[in-house]
């Protein structure tokens, strides 16, 4: 096995893998460098100053970690039940005929391009939000998460929107999750006289581990989502709990301003947002895929399928 | 004793219940996109939209000529960057998978696979726009290709691994080099799988936006100069939604119409192209 030819081959693509890990490191390093301006010019407290003003050279960061955060989290909250539910519902309880058809579907929600959800967003949902909005009684609206007038454009649209984007995502990690609870486990649970409920929360709490990253690797997708996000949360640099209020995110503003950005601080500024960006999913991410495999190690092809959610119909 | 029984019975129906309604819940939204990208696309896709140039403001008509190519450009350049990398990477996380290299090269791969398109393009700014202080489509090409590199890496490992052992064996049996083993026996039989990688690679860089803001921004004109900012469907696509004249949305939703069957095209024969590799391997 020593001869030359051999060792040519394993440099030859060695080298290519080593260019992967290196685009990985120079995307650290580049926007670091970038950066490097607006970190020592203003430290942390970039991130907990809420006045973004380019014109007068003010930049504040708090705004859009919140925005960020906070759509992120709404948009959680809603697609984790319901993944949950469409990932047991497709491997627990569906007909054998009708699952290819549900994955096929969930595949092509996954599918369709972010732009494509933006232009959706803000012609039909955006419009539909505000009437519901609308339509919020006076009671609740005493509440901070609805004050403010109905617009529309703001932070309920982007969660709802940011939702139907990640359920596919998630739901598919959860469900390869679930395929690796052994048989055995539910058929035990069965025949001891569970009901199909109690069986089936058995398994989840066995894949527990590999549900909760499934439901991390989407929050992470849904922390770095731009152009449906940007299309519908009304881009206004204003911390406020309201739902109903237009907000902003890292990605948002990476998106509107970048190209306008005229002074190098500006820009500066902008990269270091990237650059945090950058840092939050690469924590949660690799966190989230931590924990899917040490759940689904024995199943080789779950894990495939967390990095490469498209070909999961492999 | 029946009186808990019931109880039980009822918590499992209801939660039968509440997993089918996550289903339709889910199902809702995909039915109502596609249902408005087709009917408000349809009104506006004719062949003038193919073959014309965007019309100036204010004027009726035009279709997006300029972006559909520079689309297929900006991709073809991405997948030039892409494949050769991807492939290789993937090969060597196959043949060397026990390594501490092609562990990480796999954790490298996983990593640029969740990275934000958004800061993907802020890299490839940083690299190939700032230095040359020229917006091109040189560098948005980079930027879809930084993006295509991972899928393609993985894909091609998955695949290769579905290869049976023997038939590498039996390569390496009959005097044939590493490399000769890998490319001669072991890739051609992965192949259509392979392809199916780089089509699903494809679908999913060709709908992306924000690494295009601004690497090759948008153009206004015709242009295949890959040196020069270069126009895209789906930043077109982005500046006509937010802009506030009617013709201008009537186009924004033939783009998209135009975008989601070229992603639904590409997802079917990548479904396609694996039930053929899966039937071929399971033989």
């Amino acid at each position: 096995m020593k001869r030359p030819e051999n060792l040519g081959f394993r440099l030859g693509t060695g080298l290519s893998g080593l260019v992967l890990v290196l685009i990985v490191a120079a995307i650290g390093v580049e926007l670091f460098r970038q950066s490097w301006l607006s970190v020592a010019k203003f430290g942390l407290n970039f991130w907990r100053t809420d006045v973004w003003d380019p014109v007068a050279g003010q930049f504040g960061a708090f705004p859009f970690i919140w925005g960020t955060l906070y759509s992120s989290i709404l948009a959680l909250l809603i697609a984790a039940p319901i993944s949950l539910g469409i990932a047991v519902f497709i491997s627990e309880l569906s007909p054998n005929r009708l699952k290819p058809v549900l994955v096929f579907l969930t595949e092509l929600l996954a599918a369709i391009p972010s732009i494509v959800y933006g232009l959706w967003g803000i012609f039909v949902l955006v419009p539909a939000v505000r009437i519901v909005e609308a339509a919020i009684p006076q009671p609740l609206k005493a509440l901070p998460f609805f004050s403010g007038p109905p617009f529309g454009l703001g932070m309920l649209s982007a969660g709802l929107i940011l939702a139907i984007m990640v359920i596919p995502f998630t739901s598919s990690i959860a469900r390869e999750v679930l395929k690796s609870v052994p048989t055995a486990q539910r058929e035990g649970a069965y025949a001891l006289g569970a009901t199909r409920f109690e069986a089936i929360s058995a398994a989840l709490y066995y894949a527990r581990t590999g549900i909760i990253g499934a439901v991390m690797l989407g929050f992470g997708r849904a922390l770095g989502e731009t152009m449906a996000v940007t299309m519908v949360i009304g881009n206004n640099a204003k911390v406020s709990l309201s739902l109903l209020a237009p907000q902003h995110t890292m990605a948002a503003v990476l998106a509107n301003e970048f190209s306008e950005a005229d002074t190098a601080l500006y820009l500066s500024a902008l990269i270091e947002i990237g650059l945090v960006l950058f840092i939050m999913t690469l924590v949660i991410n690799s966190l989230s895929r931590l924990l899917i495999w040490s759940m689904a190690r024995p199943m080789k092809a779950a894990v495939a399928v967390t990095a490469v959610p498209a070909v999961e119909s492999a | 004793m029946t009186f808990g029984t019931r109880r039980r019975k009822c918590v499992s129906s209801l939660f039968v219940a509440f997993c089918a309604a996550s289903v339709v819940l889910a199902l809702v939204p995909l039915a109502f996109v596609l249902f408005f990208v087709v009917t408000q696309g349809i009104q506006s896709v004719n062949l003038a939209f193919f073959t014309h140039m965007p019309a100036p403001v204010g004027e009726q008509g035009g279709g997006m000529a300029n972006a559909i190519v520079g689309s297929l450009i900006l991709v073809g350049l991405g997948a030039v960057f892409a494949i050769p990398v991807g492939m290789l990477s993937g090969i060597y996380m196959s043949e060397y998978a026990g390594t501490r290299l092609a562990s990480l090269v796999r954790f490298a791969a996983d990593t640029l696979n969740g990275v934000p398109s958004i800061v993907v393009g802020v890299f490839v700014y940083g690299i190939a726009v700032l230095p040359f202080k020229q917006f091109s489509a040189l560098a948005g090409g980079l930027a879809l290709g930084v993006m295509m590199i991972p899928i393609i890496a993985r894909t091609t490992e998955e695949l290769l691994l579905l290869v049976p052992g023997t038939m590498r064996e039996g390569a390496l049996a009959l005097g044939a080099t590493h490399a000769r083993a890998v490319f001669s026996v072991v890739v051609p039989a992965a192949l259509p799988g392979i392809v199916t990688g780089l089509v699903l690679a494809v679908a999913r860089v060709a709908g992306e936006t924000a690494p295009l803001l601004f690497t090759s921004l948008n153009n206004r004109y015709f242009t295949t100069t890959v040196t020069q900012p270069m126009a895209s469907l789906t930043v077109q696509v982005f500046t006509y939604a937010s802009s506030p004249y009617q013709d201008w949305h009537r186009q924004a939703w033939a783009g998209a119409l135009v975008l989601v069957l070229m992603v639904l095209a590409c997802s079917l024969l990548a479904r396609f192209a694996t039930r053929r590799l899966e039937s071929l391997s399971s033989r």
